[in-house]
């Protein structure tokens, strides 16, 4: 049977793993080739980049490391991270990653997503969307970091996403972005019932518990988590453990 | 002289194929190409595949690589992966399309409102890591029953000869995951994506002797 997958999230800048709360307070959670084979120990299933540096200057940094990390560690990459053009998709491929990630600038360009599908095909395009609950069951897509609202339904945008060949859709809450509180497992739900293809929750877990929601409460076929892991608090095999106890099919 | 040839033929990253052969085998010379000759000279041959299957037929044949994979299909060790395992059957579903030829059977979309037996939606494309239950070929050697290797996909092959299968997976249903016959091996899910379990595939098939 399908395994749900657990994928552990590196904000990567200047080289280095940070975490922060909404991309404030920043904290050094150490090197990013490092982690990365330390969780591919652990047993993730997957691994997800955003480059969350501001400066165009430092765009090449993101590329080494995904280079290093893709010759010692075959499980999917994914990276996501100022992704503007075709261009800047066929660069990561290159560079080792599997999937690129595009958020902005598909609601910049939504051709962006159509043409990065057509072109290597939807297996590699995650669709990262910023939601935020405007109203009772009804969430905006923001950019930005969460700062701008674009005035797009999240269902809606999902959707023609789907339609225009994204394979897979990263989902974060950004009410709960950094909170530990868990997942928005009514936003989860609603996404992942609306589409044929895979949704990532992401955005609030604290702890294990907040994971198995995602799946059995949310109906996520992964989810994605940072500081739980960054820190030590949890290993990925731990989470898994934690998870099947729960009855959840797991990679163990 | 090239141990093991990637056939490139534009669609999508091999780098992460030829990666995982080296990092199994560091002795083995490994080659990224769209040289029909060095795919000719080569003692292995790896057949990938990424996107959508008519646009792999098209790009195939626009680099004049198609007899060069057909000679290879035939006459020394190769690996079909994805769109390669798909490519090397009659028909695909995806686009109508027709494929190499060399396997009996067609390529089939997963349908539509899939469910498991929870009731939960399963999602197109299966997308993730799933249990591979498998034969006794050599390729499996060391690799547990059941084992876990990653996937993504929406179509699925169905070979017209039963004797090719040489492993299948469930989704809800079960679909033929891998195929086999004489110098020819393939497989529907990513080996250079799937941690020991893939390693160790891609490994037998650099020792294999057929």
């Amino acid at each position: 049977m399908l395994a749900k997958r657990i994928i552990p999230c590196l904000d990567v800048t200047h080289g280095r793993v940070v975490k922060g709360v909404s991309f404030v307070e920043l904290r050094d959670a150490g090197d990013p080739v490092e982690i990365a084979k330390r969780y591919d120990d652990q047993g993730a299933d997957e691994l997800t980049f955003l480059d969350i540096t501001a400066s165009s200057d430092d765009r090449g940094i993101i590329f080494k490391i995904i280079e290093q990390v893709a010759s010692q560690v075959f499980i999917p990459l994914t990276v996501g991270g100022g992704v503007r053009e075709v261009g800047d998709v066929r660069n990561l491929l290159n560079a080792g990653a599997d999937k690129v990630s595009i958020n902005t600038s598909a609601v910049v360009n939504p051709q962006l997503v159509a043409d990065a599908a057509a072109r290597y095909g939807s297996q590699c395009i995650v669709v990262a969307i910023d939601a935020k609950q405007v109203a009772a069951g009804r969430w905006e897509v923001f950019t930005h970091g969460g700062r701008k609202a674009t005035g797009l339904d999240v269902v809606e945008w999902a959707t023609r996403m789907q339609q225009l060949g994204a394979g897979e859709i990263l989902l974060t809450s950004m009410d709960q972005d950094g909170q530990k509180k868990g997942f928005d497992l009514a936003l989860t739900r609603t996404v992942t019932d609306a589409l044929e293809i895979p949704v990532i929750a992401s955005g609030g877990v604290g702890n294990l518990q907040h994971l198995a929601d995602g799946v059995t409460q949310g109906g996520a076929d992964a989810v994605l988590a940072a500081s739980i892991f960054h820190f030590g608090e949890y290993t990925v095999q731990q989470a898994k453990e934690y998870m099947a106890a729960q009855g959840i099919e797991v990679r163990l | 002289m090239v141990s093991v040839a990637i056939v490139d033929y534009g669609m999508g990253n091999l780098r992460s194929v030829e990666q995982a052969i080296r990092h199994v085998a560091p002795d083995v010379v490994t080659a990224v190409t769209d040289d029909a000759g060095v795919i000719a000279r080569a003692d292995r041959v790896v057949f990938p595949g990424q996107g959508a299957m008519p646009d792999c037929m098209r790009e195939l044949a626009a680099r004049g690589l198609r007899s060069a994979v057909l000679d290879a299909a035939r006459s020394k060790p190769f690996m079909g992966i994805c769109i390669g395992l798909q490519m090397l059957f009659e028909h695909s579903a995806e686009g109508d399309v027709a494929g190499l030829g060399i396997l009996p059977g067609e390529v089939l979309r997963f349908p539509g409102n899939l469910h498991d037996d929870k009731g939960n939606k399963l999602k197109v494309p299966h997308m993730g890591w799933n249990n591979v239950h498998h034969g006794a070929h050599a390729l499996w050697d060391g690799i547990s029953q059941d084992a876990r290797f990653y996937f993504v996909h929406s179509y699925y092959v169905q070979p017209r000869d039963a004797a090719l299968v040489q492993a299948t997976s469930e989704y809800p249903v079960p679909f033929v995951c891998a195929v086999a016959q004489e110098n020819l091996f393939a497989v529907q899910f990513h080996p250079e994506k799937s941690h020991a379990a893939g390693l160790k595939l891609l490994q037998n098939f650099v020792q294999w002797k057929p």
